[in-house]
Order: C-alpha cells, then structure tokens, then sequence
C-alpha cells in the first residue's frame, strides 16, 4: 500500500508529460531550433518556482511524511563527466526526441516503437556501467 | 463545457510546468528525489547484471518505489490517450513545420512523426538504427551525466547545483549539433 502514492503521481506525471506535449519529437525540435517558448516556458516555470519551493524547504527545515529532514545531496564536482556525458544525451535527445521519461509515457500512449528505444536506452545504461572505470570523470 | 473536456485541451506551459514541479515536491514529501534515468540502472540490476559490472551491484529493492512510479506513468500515457485526448495534432511552429519539411517529415497528424515512429518505419534498417542510436545515447549519457531531464533540469537547477548547469548546458550542445549538424546528414 506504501507504494500506491508512487503510482498516482507517476500516473499524473504521465498525463502532465503528454498534456504538456512534452513527450512529442515535434515539440523537442521546435525546442533545439527556437522557434516557440512552449518548452522553455515549461521548464522554466518549473525551476523558478522549483527554486523558491527548495530554498523555503531549507529555510524553515520542512520534513517529508515520515518526519525526516528534507536533504539535498550536493552532487559530485566535475565539469567532463557532465559536459561529455549531457552532450551525448543531447544527442540522443534531439534523434529520439525523447528523455527517459517520455520514452514510457509514449509506451502507454500506443507508439510501440518507443519501447525499442526504451531497450536500447537500457542497453546505453548497462554500457556506461561496463566502462564506467575507464570513463574520466 | 465538462471536466474531462476542459483538462483534454493541450495545457499552457505554465500550467504544465506548475504540474511537473508539483510532481517533483510530492515525491520529496514522500521522502524521495525525482530521477527517471536512475529506473533504468535499477532495471539493469533486477536483472542481475551486478555479476557483469560492479555499478549494478547495489540493493535494487530500495529503488522499487521509482520502479512502481514508471508503471504509473505508462499508465498515464494510457489514459491520457483514451479519455484526456482532443486527437488534435501538435500545434507547432510554422517555421519548425517548414524546416522539418526540408528534412521530409510531414507537418503533425499526430503526437509523433510517422516517418519515425510508425511499426512501418521501425521495419527499416534506418527507422530501427535511428530509433536505437537515439535510445543507445539517452541511456549512456544520462548515466555518465548523473541524471537525466528530471534529475539535472529540474531537481538539480532546483537546488542550484553547478554540475546540473553544467549538464544541461550538454544536453543542449548534443541536441544542436544533432539538430543543425546531424540531422542534415541522415533525413
């Protein structure tokens, strides 16, 4: 039963990623050309007010449910493993015009093909990890 | 006007945006982050490739709840086709209909381009090659990047971390070198 909240915000996510439109290839090339704000207007609203929510969450210390602090982990310093590796998702961001969560989002919608690229994204994952001590970091 | 027919109209990016965030600090309250791409390294260890490389060596079960948050997704994309739907194309940018014109994609009928995503396209060797070349790069760099759109665009700009701006900066190099190098090369 812990797990149903899981599931409706992941429904709702869903619903919000194809309202939204933001689970359409046509949507993210129209986005990498600028030629609409539709996309920078979407996440632009998110992390301004993304920022106001984190900022009020460390400023009065909110806790989550279970009654723990609310923590932000201050992710690893590097400039390579974030430039190289978000440039190569770029890539695959721009051909399949899809992210990982819109690639699931179009699965439920009907457009199958997506699940090829689902695996393939799998398979990416598991190469990352194969490599990943050889990979600068 | 119903209900069902005011939410099925496309929604504004502010709205979309105030949803996506809204998604974001529920799961926080739960007393968890928002991160898609991390389902996928999950997926790779439920299916025991901890023996082949040590990344995917980690208690997967703890991440079950992100793993029951991508099913609820699919599901959403499912509802939002049968009952949240108005079968209107995407409205996009007359420019971006012309440019992709030049490339040989229709103007939208749909959500997605067929010339992409129809199983008639995925029967070819260049629909399927695209189609896994696109998924090979999202899953290798979302992980080597940390995080994907969610867990640098939006939880990581959230929080004012450097690393987050320096991997969107990325995505965006990868998406206009696709875009305006690439693209012309192979449509």
């Amino acid at each position: 039963m812990k797990l149903i909240k899981f599931l409706l915000v992941g429904i709702v996510f869903g619903i919000v990623m194809t309202k939204s439109e933001a689970v359409s290839w046509f949507r993210i090339q129209e986005m990498f050309r600028f030629q609409a704000f539709h996309m920078y207007g979407i996440i632009g609203t998110a992390v301004i007010l993304g920022v106001i929510g984190v900022a009020l969450i460390k400023k009065f210390k909110i806790r989550d449910f279970h009654g723990n602090p609310i923590l932000f982990h201050p992710k690893d310093k590097s400039i390579i493993r974030y430039l190289v590796g978000g440039s190569i998702f770029g890539l695959g961001w721009a051909l399949s015009g899809a992210c990982p969560g819109p690639m699931v989002v179009n699965i439920g919608y009907g457009y199958l093909s997506m699940a090829i690229v689902f695996f393939f994204a799998l398979v990416g994952t598991y190469l990352y990890g194969y490599f990943k001590e050889k990979l600068p970091h | 006007m119903t209900l069902v027919e005011f939410i099925s109209q496309p929604w504004s990016w502010w709205f979309s945006g105030l949803m996506i965030v809204s998604i974001m600090f529920s799961l926080l309250y739960f007393g968890q982050s928002f991160g898609f791409s991390a389902n996928l390294r999950t997926i790779c260890a439920a299916a025991g490739l901890g023996k082949k490389a040590k990344f995917f060596s980690f208690n997967w079960k703890s991440q079950i709840w992100n793993l029951v948050f991508l099913v609820g997704a699919i599901l959403g994309g499912f509802i939002a086709r049968q009952f949240l739907s108005t079968g209107l194309p995407v409205e996009i940018s007359t420019n971006t209909i012309n440019d992709l014109g030049k490339l040989g994609f229709a103007a939208p009928s749909g959500l997605q381009p067929e010339e992409l995503f129809s199983l008639k396209a995925l029967f070819t060797l260049k629909g399927f090659s695209v189609l896994a070349a696109g998924g090979l790069m999202v899953g290798f760099g979302a992980r080597y990047a940390g995080g994907c759109t969610s867990g640098h665009a939006i939880s990581g700009l959230s929080d004012l971390q450097v690393p987050s701006l320096i991997a969107v900066i990325g995505f965006f190099i990868g998406g206009l070198v696709m875009t305006f190098l690439i693209f012309p090369l192979i449509f």
